[in-house]
């Protein structure tokens, strides 16, 4: 366009510049779209029963009471009580905690050794690239949930294991968006540019390259959050990692399966409802973020 | 052109097209009349964003969803497309009224044998049976002069070369002898002699049925050499329709004077480009010393032949040679020398070898073979990661070919001016950083308060600026120019032209220009050199290798390049 | 064609060795004594290095490997400890079971999926749009145990539509002459209806619950890549020259947009192998995966690893099938191979 003629007419645009910029837009997006604010105010809270979880409670999680076993919620009991009369809710509110820590450490591990291979293996090539693609070829070559029951049967029973094996079995897909983004860069004209004006390879990789594959690399973290609920609630619906008597989302519901074909339902529908609930969230704030980091909805 | 007792075969008016954006309504054609007469070539002219392209859609009725006919009415030889059914109108299409696009591999079905999509066409409209379909798809790409079409029949798009691709889009536009072609910028993209064959095909190809041609172009040279009439659109409104012969003679419109202007043409100088009244450029300070500055001797490039046929099969789309043992040789054994303060053009079509070359010269690519040398020393001999930090760098820049490529997207333009600044530069400290680049940015013409916006908050042009900016920072003695307005319009190249014309002026730079367009080339240059498969063709003075070429391949590159009459 | 098949076999060798190292890495290199299993737990010192001696495991890691891969080719995957039975029978002996809930899972999956992400696709932005993309969300946010939970709850508790969740086929029914080792097919094989709808019965749920959770990739990639094959210069091109939609949007939108699609399938696959662990364990159903739980559970080696293997296996060879049949749609593959 021939907009070289009238820089008058741009700049009665005000520049809009920095992180001052950033936020608004952030808060433009939580407020503007009514899923986004609603799956961040569920973010919220569901930080809140991580962090302060223990003292909100109405019951102790762990405190067994035979004499209100099985009963449907009720004002006592506002998700009812299990088969040897533990509150449901306290339960519940308080495995918050330890699903989401499996989730943020198992995807901050993966994010950061996921990204920074896939970066190198994009843009130095070579046997970089080899030895990163084999490694997350092989990782490719077992059906993940599998390959994670595997790990921790091999590992042992606890919840780093959990957290480790979550790692891996994402880490191809870490490797791949990363690469694949280093990979269309590495020869990109700011980049040339930049070896043009005496820039290193290594300086290049953090001032270039890095700060363009970083909000891709979000987003990919919000939704692979959800994921890892998922996953780590799944190895420990079949008896992996966490052991009961420990409140987790997964061993609930794996505890109120046997009750489900007598019709006692809520003891597996509100550890369930939970998980869906914070992968939910997580899957909406990963759309979410995408139109934050979109520059296209940027103006 | 006479006046015709005739109606039009297609007569648009007062046509109002708008579109459906995030923020509000945007009309992209306002209340324009077009009309195509029997027989007759037409030519829309325009720069991006004037409407042209949108005008053929609306035509069609092939808007995409959020686009719709406003007001106005479009009728074509007694029917109003305007409220024609879905069904009529599908009807019409292929049948009565085709259209070409721009890059014609993505507008092929990949995965499709191109016989079975001209066969497509054919039974869809009823032109062909079964029995005897095959047989007439292949007669059609005989019309359109693809060799041995009974075994190219059997072709997937991609084994085929652009020009063919470009051919079968045409075989099938034509395959059901329409009334009315549009053509959307059929040849950008294709190399100048492709261009022409691709041209004439068409042109032929409509004169014989009698057909009505609409060429939508942003090149009024080319559509000064195909059109009877050309209507000139900017910002969706028609400014001027005349027939080409007068245009071009005696443009009434001051928007068609300065697009007239501002194409690059025979016998223009770089001052000729701009409008009435601009200051000229001050006159080159810094003539020729007759040292070389930069002395190419014997430069070779090499690829392994397995790798690069491959990649450049699947670039291309073609299907890889048998492979041999010799390895391919982008750039064949070339040499030649630039003197302080000249400008050296350096000219092909695509896969030549000139941007390997220029690559190589620029050190960001090593050389297989041959000598680099600048001013003395033999630079191509240091492997071009360690001479990045070399203070020899400070010496050679570039500038790119994409505006918007070229610029980090999370940088202010600033951040980018400055950062050679900050890595091989002397200038130390906030303010005298700031300083240094406001400088530059007044060097360039680039306002100041532009200096903190990222590149999605400018433009085209401001954004070449940027990129001339950062590479006149260190100083630099020679300037390697990649095509840096192929990305740009007519008017905008003709300002960007001026400006690096001036900055070698005033800073006494040397410039290497890599380009495809022997007349742009020409008024930047004093030397030319014609490069074809890696080696040079021809070369000599600017206007040496233009008045009097000697190489057959010069001749028909100069021959195939359109331009308006003088 | 043969010679596309043979390279591509080939391809998929590294990935063959990479599982079968990490299979043997799992039990060997990893922190946990295999003998001390082996041994059981009350066994002495004395007792637990015997069985070292025994399993060979006392030998080096290189030695190791090569018998474990001389075992391998023998098809000697070791013994159950639970059940005494080689576990190579044991695996064969489930495998149709879980074989045949995950193909009907798949094929209800595609079948709903492909349709739901055109229909999202050619109308975008309409109801059908939107109800596709609560289906997509909430099926990716459901985990898979819990929906089959929600199901058996729903349909056999509350309803009663559906058989008890136990098993391949009520008590009252005998299975089927074994020709495939699927119930559906061998019934019908067998001419035995009643014994079709008996296993359909039990087969119904538990194939749901693995469609609902492989719906949400299908249908959302389908949606996507036919939305920007859609806007594309080929079915541009394909409207312009006057084609019925019905052409367009099936033979130049449809093929284009399935490429895809079936890359896809391989995430798809990976997803089900996994979440088929989970459904057998809530539906009782008798396939490998309940089986891996099982030995899971009583610490149980040889079948663990056995089944991480055969997965795997599986799971390659499903990969290359794949791959072959992207080559069948796309003719780039096909000359590039």
């Amino acid at each position: 366009m021939t907009a070289l003629d009238t820089p008058a007419v741009e700049a009665a645009v005000p520049p809009a510049t920095g992180l001052s910029a950033t936020l608004r837009h952030a808060r433009h997006v939580v407020t503007g779209n009514p899923i986004t604010g609603f799956s961040f105010t569920l973010f919220i809270l569901l930080l809140i029963c991580a962090l302060f979880g223990p003292f909100l409670v109405p019951y102790d999680p762990l405190a067994t009471n035979t004499a209100v076993a099985l009963k449907p919620p009720s004002l006592h009991h506002l998700m009812g009580t299990d088969q040897l009369g533990r509150d449901l809710l306290s339960r519940v509110i308080v495995a918050t905690r330890l699903d989401m820590a499996v989730a943020i450490f198992s995807v901050a591990l993966v994010f950061v050794l996921g990204g920074i291979s896939g970066i190198a293996a994009g843009y130095f090539g070579g046997w970089t690239d080899r030895i990163v693609g084999r490694l997350s070829d092989t990782i490719m070559a077992f059906p993940l949930f599998v390959l994670a029951m595997g790990i921790v049967a091999a590992l042992g029973n606890t919840v780093t294991n959990i957290i480790i094996a979550t790692a891996i079995i994402n880490y191809p897909l870490y490797v791949r968006i990363a690469r694949a983004e280093a990979n269309v860069r590495r020869n990109a004209g700011f980049v040339q540019a930049a070896r043009l004006s005496g820039n290193g390879e290594i300086r290049i990789l953090l001032t270039q390259i890095l700060p363009n594959i970083l909000p891709i690399m979000m987003v990919q973290m919000s939704l692979t959050m959800g994921y890892a609920i998922l996953n780590a609630a799944g190895l420990s619906f079949i008896g992996l990692g966490v052991r009961p008597p420990t409140p987790e989302w997964g061993i609930m519901v794996a505890e109120g399966a046997a009750f489900i074909v007598s019709g006692e339902w809520w003891i597996a529908l509100f550890p369930g409802l939970a998980l869906m609930l914070a992968v939910f969230c997580f899957n909406l704030l990963g759309d979410g973020l995408r139109d934050i980091v979109d520059p296209q909805r940027r103006t | 052109m006479l006046d015709t007792v005739h109606k039009p075969l297609l007569d648009i008016r007062d046509l109002t097209v708008e579109f459906a954006t995030r923020r509000g309504t945007v009309t992209a054609v306002r209340n324009i009349d077009i009309s195509v007469n029997k027989g007759e070539t037409l030519g829309i002219v325009g720069e991006s964003g004037s409407g042209k392209s949108v005008t053929s859609f609306a035509v069609m009725r092939i808007l995409d969803r959020a686009g719709r006919i406003a007001d106005g009415s479009v009728t074509f030889s007694g029917i109003d497309l305007r409220t024609a059914s879905d069904h009529d109108m599908a009807d019409m299409r292929g049948r009565e009224m085709s259209m070409i696009f721009q890059n014609p591999r993505a507008a092929l079905n990949p995965i499709r044998k191109v016989g079975h999509q001209i066969e497509d066409v054919l039974l869809r409209h009823v032109q062909a049976v079964r029995a005897n379909v095959r047989e007439k798809a292949i007669d059609i790409l005989r019309q359109v002069r693809i060799a041995r079409p009974e075994e190219r029949y059997h072709a997937y798009p991609f084994e085929l070369s652009g020009g063919m691709c470009q051919r079968i889009v045409i075989a099938i536009a034509l395959a059901c002898k329409p009334q009315l072609l549009i053509a959307d910028e059929p040849t950008t993209g294709l190399d100048v002699t492709t261009q022409k064959a691709v041209m004439e095909l068409v042109l032929e190809l409509t004169h014989q049925r009698g057909m009505s041609t609409v060429l939508i172009t942003h090149d009024l040279g080319l559509a000064a050499a195909y059109c009877d009439r050309v209507v000139v659109m900017q910002k969706g409104e028609v400014v001027e329709t005349a027939p080409s012969a007068t245009i071009f003679k005696t443009p009434a419109h001051s928007y068609t004077r300065k697009l007239m202007r501002a194409t690059p043409r025979p016998g223009a100088t770089l001052r000729d480009l701009l409008e009435e009244g601009r200051p000229a450029p001050a006159a080159a300070s810094v003539q020729s010393d007759g040292r070389p500055l930069l002395k190419i001797d014997n430069l070779v490039k090499e690829y392994p032949r397995q790798g690069i046929t491959k990649t450049m099969a699947q670039f291309f789309g073609r299907k890889a040679p048998a492979t041999t043992e010799q390895p391919f040789r982008a750039v064949d054994g070339i040499s030649f020398e630039i003197m302080r303060g000249q400008s050296v053009g350096l000219v092909g079509e695509s896969g030549c070898g000139k941007s390997t070359t220029s690559m190589m010269a620029m050190r960001l690519l090593d050389p297989t073979s041959g000598s680099i040398i600048l001013d003395g020393e033999d630079i191509g001999a240091i492997p071009a990661r360690a001479f990045a930090k070399l203070p020899a760098r400070k010496r050679i820049q570039m500038v790119f070919q994409d505006p918007t490529d070229s610029l980090n997207p999370r940088f202010t333009a600033m951040r980018a001016i400055t950062d050679p600044i900050l890595r091989l530069g002397d200038v130390r400290g906030g303010d005298a950083l700031r300083a240094r680049c406001e400088e530059l940015a007044q060097l360039v013409g680039l306002p100041r308060h532009l200096l903190d916006r990222f590149p999605h908050q400018l433009s085209g042009g401001q954004k070449a600026r940027v990129g001339i900016a950062r590479a006149i920072a260190l100083h630099p003695e020679l300037v390697i120019l990649d095509e840096p307005t192929a990305a740009l319009d007519v008017s905008v190249q003709a300002i960007v032209l001026n400006l690096l014309d001036e900055l070698k002026a005033r800073l006494g730079m040397s410039y290497l220009f890599v380009s495809h367009d022997l007349h742009v080339v020409r008024l930047l240059c004093d030397y030319v050199i014609v490069m074809k498969n890696g080696r040079i063709v021809e070369e000599g003075s600017a206007e040496q290798v233009l008045e009097a070429p000697q190489d057959e391949y010069t001749r028909e590159l100069i021959a195939a390049i359109p331009h308006p009459p003088v | 064609m043969r010679s596309i098949v043979l390279k591509r076999l080939a391809t998929a060798i590294p990935s063959l060795l990479g599982v079968i190292v990490v299979s043997f890495l799992l039990t060997r290199v990893l922190p946990g004594d295999t003998a001390s299993y082996f041994a059981g737990p009350a066994a002495t010192p004395e007792a637990i290095a015997e069985v070292r001696k025994q399993l060979g495991l006392d030998k080096g890691l290189p030695e190791q490997f090569a018998r474990y891969a001389v075992d391998l080719v023998h098809g000697n995957l070791g013994n159950s400890l639970t059940t005494g039975q080689p576990v190579v029978t044991e695996i064969a002996n489930r495998l149709p079971a879980s074989g045949e809930l995950t193909l009907l899972g798949l094929l209800i999956a595609l079948s709903t999926a492909v349709p739901l992400g055109i229909l999202a696709a050619v109308h975008e932005g309409s109801w059908i749009d939107h109800l596709c993309r609560v289906i997509v969300t909430t099926g990716v946010s459901l985990p898979v145990f819990f929906t089959g939970l929600l199901l058996v709850y729903i349909f056999y508790f509350q309803l009663g539509w559906s058989p008890a969740p136990l098993g391949r086929l009520d008590v009252f029914y005998t299975a089927p002459p074994q020709v495939t080792g699927f119930y559906l097919i061998d019934s019908l094989i067998a001419r035995d209806f009643e014994t079709f709808r008996a296993a359909f019965a039990q087969l119904i749920l538990p194939a749901a619950t693995l469609a609902i959770f492989s719906l949400a990739p299908l249908a959302r990639i389908t949606r996507g890549s036919m939305l920007a094959v859609m806007g594309s210069d080929i079915v541009r091109t394909a409207r312009a020259s006057g084609l019925t939609s019905k052409t367009v949007i099936l033979t130049y939108g449809f093929r284009n947009a399935m490429l895809p699609v079936v890359t896809t399938l391989g995430m798809v696959f990976s997803f089900l192998l996994g979440a088929n662990v989970l459904v057998e364990k809530v539906f009782a159903w008798p396939g490998i995966g309940s089986y891996a739980v099982e030995a899971l559970i009583a610490s149980d080696y040889a079948p663990v690893q056995g089944f991480v293997l055969a997965m795997a296996i599986l799971y390659v060879a499903l990969n290359l099938m794949i791959d072959l049949l992207y080559g069948v749609i796309d003719p780039r593959v096909r000359l590039e191979a």
